[in-house]
């Protein structure tokens, strides 16, 4: 398949730190690709370059072969702090990225409510972000971002400060999300398991400076449930994934 | 085990974060207007102070109540309030939007904050000759006054809500390619905007402090040219009557800015 989007030796510097150093990575069409690693090896930092609000160094990013020069409509981005705008209820919310990607408003109100239903939360379109809980926040945050179709979605350890129940309820919404609309994720953990469960391919970067090192292949079945977490293929990769993390670690201390 | 009724009270009362209702609230509000008042009511009738120093509360009512009925206490609460509140609008109409350009680019931050913190330095009684030399007794003067004591905070205060925008959120008005005027109107000041309200309530007392200090200078009419007047005279019921008269009005002003607040910005819930 067509790469949907080119990461070509992308380099990035903070004052004191290389943050990133020849990173490349390209994610075909419709491939759920996650980033894991070690705290502080660039994973947000590569994110946010995508996603164009941070500027980097060296190296060329691609959208469907073209160059990408800023932030834009094509590349959605789902932020672990929700980001919800607090003084807009939660279709409104919608609504707000819907009319900013051009859609005129009885057209804006219909693909909002198609997409809080998606994110089962329709009962909720007319409360405010503060009448929310945490998870619900993130899933309209996520139908917000599914809404206006970009061609790439960007999310950020989204699920990173909910509890682990409502973790695992998010992750299965959004494969079965995933698995009906078919969309390139490149998405930001630092759950091993939890990039298993979602992912076709997993990415693992290593730090001082941030690097590429290895690549995992997930050969599981889909549609993916809950129960696949438990069968030996699943187990047996989240050991080889955790593994190569770990020696990250062993090594900090070294 | 259902806890007892005493004891949630307490902790509604007393923890960090409790909650009481609205009644609750209201009384404990009241009662300690009404001990104040009762330890002041006693102390003038047992004869403890010389009513030259502190009338008693009752002395001080009628003579209220006197001017009052004769229209010199309207009178001089309308000239006050027109003051306050032509000053204020006049400080705030150029303080919020200056104070947005500063919070969001650097350019103008540069430019103008170290001037606003270099002015808001200067004691504004300092001001008081020039701003009488330049303006004479108008109320352009006490316009000025209230200016100089309240635009440069302001300026300075709604700088600080600007910039307390969450980065995300304007990352998000970026990614959904949102035009820099756009993310200003559409992200930037909506979200400030009950922090700018804030700073408006808060300030709105300052512009109080400025004009009476300013009437209590040069004026020829207002609660603080009553004031001083009365203070010529020895009227101390006159004095302590018109500071109370402040008190309350300011206290109405406080607490309608935050009821408008309740209904403005229903999301922007404060604790407590
Ligand atoms: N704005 C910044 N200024 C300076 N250094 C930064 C900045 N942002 C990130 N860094 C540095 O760049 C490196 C990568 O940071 P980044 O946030 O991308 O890590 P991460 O992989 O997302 O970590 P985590 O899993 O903890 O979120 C770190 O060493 C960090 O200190
Ligand atoms: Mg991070």
């Amino acid at each position: 398949m067509a790469p949907k989007l080119e990461i070509k030796s992308v380099n990035k510097s903070f004052k004191r730190t290389r943050a990133l150093s020849d990173v490349s990575l390209t994610l075909r069409e419709n491939e759920f690709v996650s980033l894991v690693g070690v705290s502080g090896c660039g994973k947000s930092t590569l994110l946010s370059i995508v996603a164009g609000l941070l500027d980097y160094d060296e190296g060329d990013i691609l959208v469907d072969g073209a160059p990408m020069t800023g932030p834009g409509l094509d590349r959605g981005v789902v932020f672990q702090s929700y980001t919800l705008l607090p003084w807009l209820t939660a279709r409104k919310n919608i609504e707000f990225a819907l009319k900013a990607a051009g859609h005129k408003g009885a057209e804006c109100r219909r693909i909002a409510d198609e997409h809080l239903a998606l994110v089962r939360l329709a009962k909720f379109a007319d409360s405010y972000p503060h009448e929310l809980s945490g998870g619900m926040k993130q899933r309209v945050a996520i139908a917000r971002a599914l809404s206006y179709r970009p061609k790439v979605l960007l999310m950020d350890e989204p699920f990173g400060a909910l509890d682990a129940m409502t973790r695992h309820e998010m992750q299965t919404l959004l494969t079965r999300v995933w698995e009906q609309h078919k969309l390139t994720v490149l998405f930001v953990t630092h759950d091993v398991e939890e990039a298993v469960y979602l992912s076709d391919r997993i990415v693992a970067m290593t730090v001082g400076p941030g690097r590429i090192k290895t690549e995992f292949k997930v050969d599981l079945p889909r549609p993916r449930t809950q129960e696949i977490i438990s069968t030996p293929e699943f187990m047996a990769l989240q050991k080889r994934v955790l593994a190569t993390i770990r020696e990250d670690l062993v090594s900090d201390e070294a | 085990m259902r806890r007892s009724k005493a004891k949630a009270l307490w902790r509604g009362l007393f923890t960090t974060g409790g909650e009481i209702g609205r009644g609750t609230y209201l009384v404990i509000s009241a009662s300690v207007f009404l001990v104040l008042l009762a330890i002041w009511w006693a102390v003038t009738s047992a004869g403890l102070v010389p009513p030259l120093f502190l009338p008693a509360p009752g002395a001080i009512w009628d003579k209220l109540a006197g001017l009052a009925l004769d229209g010199t206490l309207w009178g001089d609460v309308e000239v006050s309030v027109y003051r306050v509140v032509a000053g204020f609008v006049i400080a705030s109409a150029m303080a919020v939007p200056i104070g947005v350009l500063i919070g969001t680019s650097r350019f103008w931050e540069a430019a103008l904050e170290p001037l606003a913190d270099f002015i808001r330095y200067m004691p504004v009684v300092a001001f008081l000759p020039l701003t009488i030399l330049w303006a004479g007794t108008t109320d352009l003067q006490k316009f000025l006054i209230i200016w100089i004591g309240t635009f440069f905070q302001q300026v300075l205060m709604v700088m600080d809500n600007v910039k307390r925008v969450p980065p995300d959120f304007i990352g998000l008005g970026r990614t959904l390619g949102l035009s820099e005027l756009k993310l200003q109107m559409k992200i930037v000041i909506p979200s400030a905007l009950p922090g700018i309200w804030d700073t408006l309530r808060i300030t709105f007392g300052w512009a109080w402090t400025w004009l009476v200090v300013a009437e209590l200078v040069a004026a020829d009419s207002g609660l603080g040219y009553r004031i001083t007047v009365s203070q010529r005279y020895f009227e101390t019921d006159v004095t302590i009557g018109y500071i109370l008269v402040l008190g309350v009005l300011g206290l109405l002003c406080d607490q309608m800015m935050k009821a408008l607040e309740r209904v403005l910005f229903p999301y922007a819930k404060r604790r407590g």
